[in-house]
């Protein structure tokens, strides 16, 4: 498999899915193009809707079809649809009305677009609401099996995706399973947990420690929430050093949700592996590209 | 509907606002300004016109009814109770810990809520999602959705006053979507007018392209004659601004700000069910008023 963004992945999954199931639908917020939910409004113009840019009133026109039955996927830049937190937590979350949410263009690989177009908050948003799953796949196979598995679950749920191509880290055996974290390559001196966009990143890091004789156990942790904690205790337990990693702020994502539990449950020295842009004193996080 | 009882339909509405005065008395807070002006619209809808049944309130093809302005659900508890979601007695744990009658409305806690609401500003949104949905599932259901005039300041109301007349278009159009504004003047702090006047809110709606009907929000026969248009009226929802007076009904609450979100004491209980019933007292109130005065010799 070529590498391909999760956004891409998500987008051709819906139009397959769209076919078998009737009730699945697609709400926008000027962004469908982005969010590569335009191929199924193409496919199934009836079913998609455009509600313009208008976030908070597409996540409760989601909400309300959800709760008449239908399976919409309300989709924008995961900073433009969590930033509607007030609606996602009363017509999403308590109301558990199962609309799927999908926020593209996550963390500082987007790029140059800059920070305000950055989904950097988002996980530690959702984590903090009830009744919503967390799921950010690594790569087009298990992107493709997230959102099948996001048609059949019966409350909501946040896919997270990114702008970026990713590298397969999955051969094609693999099932995608919420809550279940998988070892995409055992070791025994240190646990890198990863998610999302730097899995693979992390996967290419164990190759260069191995090189220096430290074997790096590597798990992908697709369901930040809830978090396997069985598999994360297990590796953890036997290699005593752990580092996560991520694109996030460092407040709240996946980092924090590890820490809470090994705080509770088996303290164990661990790092933070991502942006550390979001300080109590900066203000701003310039970006852009390389070249002058 | 035609030829309503009317005489029925008042009676209901009388019970309900000494349902509401003893419920928020027993409670010891809430919100009985709001919740009084809006029990005529309640009793029109739940009592003359949308089809439920409360022995099955997840039945697909029920009217939907959503309460954006989720403070006044004590008005709501009591039409549901009335109508059989419930027993009568069960109105007095409102905002008891563990009773699923909660300050705010919760759908999962109380079958027959269809949303929980008084975030404000988001029941529209949510009730567009639900005619579009009964819609693109072919069912002939419909949805009414009450706001209030405060919390039609919030941005969400806008958004999707903006995208309500043309949704689900051409083929699924929501005319199966009916909004009624309780346009009784006065949030929290003050009079709306004096906070973010909404003025002219009849020629912002048609601006929008929402079909407004105007009526008197206290006269059933008006309200009810409103929702048939509303219903006879196709390729878009429509819109009804029913004029009303906050605290309707208590002439001490009528109109002032002060009692949106205050529970009276037993006394003022006393006083407020008194006026509502009039003289001589009916039997029915006679052991309400009886319960409250007990309750302020406690």
């Amino acid at each position: 498999m070529a590498a391909k963004a999760s956004r891409a992945a998500f987008g051709e999954a819906l139009i397959e899915l769209g076919a078998k199931d009737p009730r699945i639908v697609t709400l926008d917020a000027d962004l469908s193009k982005s969010t590569m939910t335009a191929g199924f409004a193409k496919k199934y113009p009836g079913r998609a809707f455009n509600l313009g840019i208008a976030e908070s009133g597409m996540i409760g026109v989601a909400a309300g079809l959800a709760l008449a039955g239908h399976v919409p996927f309300a989709c924008s830049f995961a900073c433009f649809l969590v930033g509607r937190f007030e609606t996602i937590r009363v017509s999403v979350a308590y109301s558990d009305a199962p609309v799927k949410l999908v926020g593209t263009h996550v963390g500082v690989a987007i790029g140059e677009d800059g920070y305000t177009q950055m989904g950097l908050e988002d996980i530690a948003c959702l984590r903090s609401l009830p009744n919503i799953p967390i799921i950010q796949p690594a790569d087009e196979l298990e992107t493709k099996q997230a959102v099948a598995y996001a048609v059949g679950h019966p409350g909501p749920l946040y896919l997270r995706l990114t702008r970026q191509n990713l590298e397969p880290v999955h051969d094609a055996a693999y099932r995608f399973k919420l809550g279940r974290a998988d070892v995409l390559r055992p070791g025994h001196d240190v646990t890198l947990l990863a998610t999302g966009g730097p899995v693979w990143n992390a996967l290419e890091a164990a190759k260069k420690l191995a090189v220096d004789g430290i074997q790096a156990e590597v798990i992908n942790v697709a369901t930040i929430k809830p978090l396997d904690e069985e598999t994360i205790l297990r590796s953890a337990g036997r290699t005593g050093h752990v580092i996560t990693v991520e694109d996030h702020s460092i407040h709240g994502g996946l980092g924090s949700a590890v820490a809470e539990l090994l705080g509770e449950v088996m303290p164990t020295p661990a790092s933070r592996a991502t942006t550390r842009a979001s300080t109590p004193s900066t203000a701003s996080m310039p970006t852009g590209s390389r070249e002058r | 509907m035609a030829n309503p009882d009317l005489a029925k339909l008042e009676s209901i509405a009388r019970e309900g606002r000494v349902q509401i005065i003893r419920m928020l008395t027993h409670a010891g807070s809430g919100h009985p300004g709001g919740s009084l002006s809006v029990i005529d619209i309640l009793t029109t809808l739940f009592f003359n016109r949308m089809r439920y049944d409360p022995k099955r309130p997840g039945w697909e093809d029920r009217d939907r009814f959503v309460l954006s302005k989720g403070h006044c659900v004590p008005a709501q508890y009591y039409c549901m109770a009335r109508a059989g979601y419930f027993p009568m007695d069960r109105l007095i744990t409102l905002r008891k810990l563990g009773s699923a009658l909660q300050g705010h409305p919760d759908r999962v806690m109380l079958p027959g809520i269809e949303a929980a609401t008084g975030s404000l500003g988001q029941g529209l949104s949510v009730s567009m999602g639900m005619a579009l949905g009964l819609k693109l599932g072919g069912k002939g259901a419909r949805v009414y959705c009450v706001m209030g005039d405060g919390e039609s300041q919030e941005g969400q109301v806008w958004e999707s006053l903006m995208s309500a007349p043309k949704l689900g278009g051409p083929d699924h159009h929501l005319d199966n979507l009916c909004v009624i504004l309780d346009y009784n003047g006065i949030q929290l702090d003050n009079f709306v007018k004096k906070i973010l006047d909404l003025e002219p809110v009849t020629d912002k709606l048609k601006a929008f392209g929402w079909p407004v009907l105007e009526v008197n929000g206290h006269d059933i026969a008006q309200v009810d004659k409103a929702l048939d248009q509303a219903e006879a009226t196709k390729g878009g929802p429509t819109f009804i601004v029913a004029h009303t007076v906050k605290g309707k009904g208590v002439s001490f609450m009528e109109n002032d700000p002060e009692w949106h979100g205050k529970a009276p004491k037993p006394e003022e209980a006393v006083r407020a069910i008194q006026e509502i019933v009039g003289s001589p007292v009916p039997a029915w109130a006679e052991p309400i008023i009886a319960e409250l005065s007990a309750l302020g010799k406690k």
